[in-house]
């Protein structure tokens, strides 16, 4: 355990317990001590008054080799496609590899896996400087064995530096066989990637502990960094038709897969895209107390010509249905007005939905985290206010 | 046939809340529960062992307080527990952690093994196919239908965006699954005597034969560098009087900004 508590120097006056994110300090015979849900991340060291805490370097240190690492360049970008077309996600992460690329003054690379030379072509235009593009009538439908098997080949041959890919249902399925191949780490559901241009550490910003709370990940000794994110957290720089740059054709050994995709179909599942591309959405949370508040939402949302989402605990009550979800793990969305309904604001909440233009947020307690995020703030009971607003909106529009 | 089902004890994230002044989870009183998306791996266990026979291990990684999740899995028709806990996994993140989980699963051994489709408190979704990496074999994420058992094969629905894929794969292999695939079981009283009885194999990382620098933070290859609260939004406003007031603000400012009305 690299933190630990000189005993001497404690005088159990518990202002360490609760700096720890992870509940790892507990009191033993008066004074502090570190459990095993530590994770190092040193939030305890600077609250004890008598320098107690301290991190030991040493015998648990790794040996790193910063030469191996130092030979890891460049700038990568998984780029997946469905049905041929290579989704939007792809063009977001140019957008956010492109920046982090120029900072460490490396190349961008895109890796194509199943679709043809057009679509190389405008990844290129959405800023990539090489394609990795692997056309194999194999890899028009997604498979994870070969996808992971491919994709971490390239990487061995090449060593780039960083690898992001979409938190898509494809992203979220294969990138971890990638990180377990070659030893290294992962963070998933990223929503901030920023690059240190000295050490060309990756600070990986992503929710923790059920969204409660924001961590930064680093990737400290194994390369390459790979992160995923989320579609709708990154902005695609702008498409650039006269953009030019190099396609490589990779001719893979191995397709080999232990499963096989025998038929995709397709749902309607207008809601969800709904969700994603709506201009006004009005969600409900726990405070909405019952499925019967979201008639109230449903009246508002026809009103202003929106779509009504909901938080996880909404959902998890089952007052309706998930593909309604926004947040961490429900749908990431960025229309121009947000109207939080009874949502308290978990992290979980607020990193699908706080690059909205305007966000009115209503709620009866006033330290609810929603606030935080607020452009508007309603402190009141929903049942009080959604209808005082209903009528006004009528009269406005009357 | 061998059915593992991977299960981990997380705190009911409902009920955390974050202390106001620091910023910080207050995990204190906070109970623990077996992730939700489990319990959708144990009923599907449960399930498969109906169809095909053979018995259902419920296996968990943790401190010795996991034992409870365990218990729980067991209660609910669960044929054994195994609790993997050493000092050495104290810090792993998702990549020792599967390590562990695959090494314990070498051990003993599985024609599928089936996880949730990620855990509530990290929601990574990474340990089962890292694992399924590890051990050189298939998985298939977001199930949420399994169509048919054949000896050696399988065929299940996997969600994806659009809508799903119909996919078979060999095994054995490594399934993650949404809760639309079932409606976990209750316990039965008989479940849950058996359970306080049933004796819970411990594993250790040397019983399992896991390398000591594969393991801990030591094996894990990302590091949590700091943790902190969201910032606050700078141009916030609050519209206060009756209901009625604050409605006909909100609908004022709207109005100046040209938005929605």
């Amino acid at each position: 355990m690299p933190i630990v508590v000189d005993r001497s120097k404690c005088t159990g006056c518990e202002s360490c317990l609760a700096s720890c994110p992870f509940d790892a300090i507990e009191m033993k015979d008066g004074k502090a001590l570190i459990n095993e849900y530590c994770q190092a991340c040193m939030a305890c060291i600077e609250t004890c008054p008598e320098g107690a805490i301290s991190e030991v370097k040493g015998a648990d240190e790794k040996v790193v080799d910063k030469a191996a690492l130092d030979a890891y360049r460049g700038v990568w970008v998984f780029a997946e496609q469905r049905e041929g077309k290579a989704a939007q996600v792809a063009f977001e992460l140019l957008g956010a590899g492109r920046r982090l690329a120029d900072s460490l003054k490396v190349e961008l690379s895109a890796v194509l896996l199943g679709a043809d030379d057009s679509q190389a072509q405008e990844l290129i235009r959405y800023g990539a400087d090489k394609v990795y593009h692997c056309d194999d009538a194999s890899l028009a439908s997604f498979n994870d064995q070969p996808y992971s098997r491919v994709l971490s080949e390239l990487i061995e041959e090449h060593k780039p530096e960083i690898v992001l890919a979409g938190a898509t249902p494809i992203g979220r399925s294969f990138i971890p066989r990638v990180a377990a191949r070659l030893i290294t780490g992962l963070t998933a559901d990223c929503t901030s990637l920023e690059v240190d241009e000295g050490s060309r550490e990756l600070q990986q910003v992503r929710p923790a502990f059920g969204g409660n709370i924001m961590a930064n990940i680093l990737c400290p000794n194994n390369r390459p960094q790979i992160a995923t994110v989320r579609p709708r957290v990154m902005k695609p720089i702008e498409r650039q038709e006269s953009r030019t740059g190099e396609v490589i054709k990779v001719t893979p050994k191995d397709l080999s897969s232990g499963t096989k995709v025998l038929d995709t179909v397709k749902e309607d599942s207008g809601l969800a895209v709904n969700l994603q591309e709506a201009d006004v959405i009005i969600s409900g949370g726990r405070g909405m107390g019952n499925p019967e508040g979201f008639k109230l939402l449903h009246e508002l949302a026809e009103l202003l010509d929106g779509t009504v989402g909901a938080s996880r605990a909404a959902v998890d009550e089952g007052w309706i249905p998930y593909s309604h979800q926004v947040g961490q793990t429900g749908k990431t969305v960025c229309p121009k007005v947000y109207i939080a309904c009874g949502i308290s604001g978990a992290v979980q909440h607020l990193v699908g939905m706080q690059s909205s233009d305007i966000i009115i947020a209503i709620n009866k307690n006033p330290d609810a985290p929603i606030f935080g995020v607020a452009t508007f703030g309603i402190v009141g009971d929903v049942y009080e206010v959604l209808p005082a607003l209903i009528k006004k909106i009528k009269e406005a529009k009357a | 046939m061998n059915i593992i089902v991977c299960i981990k004890q997380v705190p009911d994230a409902a009920e955390v809340r974050i202390n106001p002044e620091t910023g910080t989870l207050m995990r204190e009183g906070v109970p623990s529960i077996i992730n939700p998306y489990d319990m959708h791996a144990i009923e599907a266990g449960l399930w498969l062992r109906d169809q095909k026979g053979g018995t259902v291990t419920a296996l968990t990684m943790g401190p010795p307080q996991a034992e409870n999740a365990l218990r729980e899995a067991i209660s609910m028709g669960v044929d054994e527990g195994v609790l993997l806990t050493d000092k050495a996994f104290a810090g792993s993140d998702t990549w020792a952690t599967s390590y562990a989980i695959y090494k314990s699963i070498e051990k003993l051994g599985a024609d599928v093994i089936i996880c949730g489709k990620q855990a509530i408190d990290g929601d990574t979704a990474q340990v089962g196919p890292e694992v399924a990496e590890m051990m050189g074999i298939p998985h298939v994420a977001y199930v949420r239908k399994i169509d048919e058992v054949g000896d050696s094969s399988i065929k299940v629905e996997r969600m994806m965006d659009e809508g799903f894929d119909i996919v078979e794969s060999s095994l054995p292999v490594l399934l993650t699954v949404v809760r639309e695939l079932n409606e976990p079981r209750l316990p039965s009283l008989k479940g849950k005597m058996k359970a306080k009885k049933a004796e819970i194999k411990k594993l250790s990382a040397a019983d399992v034969g896991a390398v000591e620098d594969k393991l801990g933070l030591k094996g894990s290859p990302t590091q949590v560098k700091k943790i902190f609260a969201p910032e606050a939004r700078a141009d916030r406003e609050m519209l206060e009087g009756t209901a009625d007031e604050q409605a006909d603000k909100l609908v004022k400012k709207l109005s100046e900004m040209k938005c929605l009305l």
